[in-house]
């Protein structure tokens, strides 16, 4: 019996090894290393070469010919002493959207279906912060409308983030500089991390993205704004494509008032370590102990 | 009787002193400074202006100090800003027009309106040195590649207030909440 059990289990064996060895002979180079590689965090040095030059040769067909020379794919790690932090005015934010737009340039966000990381929130001022009772849909002529305040909302970068437990694959986790990445080659889009946030930070790519070729923005990073494939989760990076080039966030630099302000927070010269230590400053849904590293103050 | 002045000694001495012992204690190495140094704004200046020098049309000999409507030119500017005790005079000087002065007296140019307009606003102006009211554009970890604006790149000198702008497209909401 036991003579039959292992005969079988060899059989069975050399069936899935040969049949491995044909499917990956019959893929291209690209097929195989991203089909038989471990998650982007996990990957040694060369292996990140690797994969960021096939992905780069790949990801270059998707913009016009006269821009495939700009584009650049990298995959450069967190700098060291950095932790990032996000502060935001609110008494300041008039509720324009010009960050929401900014982001989805910037970040190549599907235009058609639409995904913006950036959600502005208009809500009375008579009720304070209440969200039961917030409209992101407010259509008008001319903002701030009179008696309402704007909360705009994306990515709170939680320390202690309910997406990045909720995830069964690990695709989405830490960086050392405190931004939670998604890597989209490891989502398998069961969307567990969009029920865990409590932002509506998450967004599902329901469909392929669209984005003009021409607006694609050329300059690359793999966990942060390279074209996603269907089927992916995505959310802010705090654009990690500039930040980690010493660059602040496109809504840092769009923003008309100046109400984002943006950060290392282990530098004690450092905007967002003024605003903590001199403003009022509070977190959004502080009762859940996600600990956002996203910052709302009165600056008046 | 000696209760009561014990008591009166405890709270007219010893009650501001331990108020003062706890803000002592409050400083700790690393605590960020509260006054900043001046940016350098070198490569920075106020919003163009059409006109300029104002020495051009302004003669001292001719000027006239007295608080009217001003009919021959610069109609258009309507003062909002605390126009009922402030006009032109208080900022702009009568014998120099191609520069402001301060309460002092102290003539600066226009590159330096910050620091009359910080001379009311001083809170404002402390937040601004420190990045933190208005916009900074470039990199967040080198201050000599940032880009700063000064107020009156912003702020309308003669009113100063924000105006509403028109806001960008309502994003598209899912069916089942339309």
């Amino acid at each position: 019996m036991s003579q039959t059990a292992t005969t079988r289990r060899d059989f069975l064996c050399v069936v899935a090894g040969c049949a491995a060895a044909a499917t990956a002979a019959g893929c291209s180079d690209l097929t195989h290393t991203r089909w038989f590689r471990s998650r982007f965090i996990e990957l040694s040095p060369d292996q990140k070469e690797r994969i960021l030059a096939e992905l780069l040769e790949e990801n270059r067909k998707k913009f016009p010919p006269d821009k495939q020379d700009q584009v650049v794919l990298s995959g450069k790690d967190a700098l060291p002493g950095v932790e990032f932090g996000y502060a935001l005015d609110i008494s300041r934010c008039v509720g324009c959207r010009r960050c929401v737009y900014a982001c989805v340039d910037e970040n190549n966000q599907s235009r058609d279906p639409q995904i913006h990381w950036i959600r502005v929130l208009e809500m009375d001022k008579e009720r304070g912060i209440d969200f039961a009772h917030a409209n992101p849909y407010y259509d008008t002529d001319q903002v701030p409308r009179e008696d309402h305040f704007y909360l705009p909302v994306a990515c709170q970068q939680c320390r202690n983030a309910p997406c990045v437990k909720s995830c069964p694959v690990g695709a989405t986790w830490h960086e050392e500089d405190g931004i939670v990445v998604v890597d989209y080659d490891w989502c398998i889009g069961c969307r567990c991390c969009m029920a865990a946030c409590p932002y509506g930070a998450r967004h599902f790519n329901w469909a392929e993205p669209n984005v003009p070729a021409e607006d694609l923005n050329p300059n690359l990073h793999y966990l942060g704004n390279r074209p996603r494939p269907k089927g992916v989760v995505e959310k802010c990076t705090f654009c990690i494509q500039r930040t980690r080039n010493g660059r602040y966030p496109a809504c840092v630099e769009i923003c008309p008032v100046g109400a984002r302000k943006f950060g290392n927070l282990l530098d004690p010269n450092s905007e967002v370590r003024y605003v903590i230590e001199h403003k009022r400053v509070y977190v959004l849904k502080a009762e859940l102990n996600t600990r956002p590293r996203f910052y709302y103050f009165y600056g008046v | 009787m000696r209760h009561t002045a014990c008591l009166l000694v405890l709270v007219f001495f010893l009650l501001p002193a331990c108020r003062e012992g706890r803000h002592e204690s409050s400083h700790f190495p690393g605590e960020v400074p509260y006054s900043f140094p001046e940016p350098d704004l070198s490569h920075i200046g106020p919003p163009e202006m059409e006109m300029f020098p104002c020495s051009d049309c302004h003669d001292p000999e001719t000027a006239d100090p007295e608080r009217r409507q001003l009919e021959m030119a610069h109609e258009d500017i309507v003062l909002e800003h605390d126009e009922e005790h402030r006009w032109c005079l208080d900022c702009h000087d009568l014998e120099n027009r191609d520069m402001l002065h301060l309460a002092s007296g102290e003539l600066i140019p226009f590159e330096k309106s910050y620091r009359l307009c910080g001379q009311c606003h001083g809170d404002k102006y402390r937040d601004w040195k420190a990045g933190v009211h208005g916009r900074r554009t470039g990199h967040w970890d080198d201050p000599e590649q940032q880009q700063y604006l000064l107020c009156a790149n912003c702020h309308s000198p003669h009113s100063p207030a924000f105006k509403p702008i028109q806001p960008k497209p309502v994003p598209h909401a899912p069916e089942v909440t339309k």
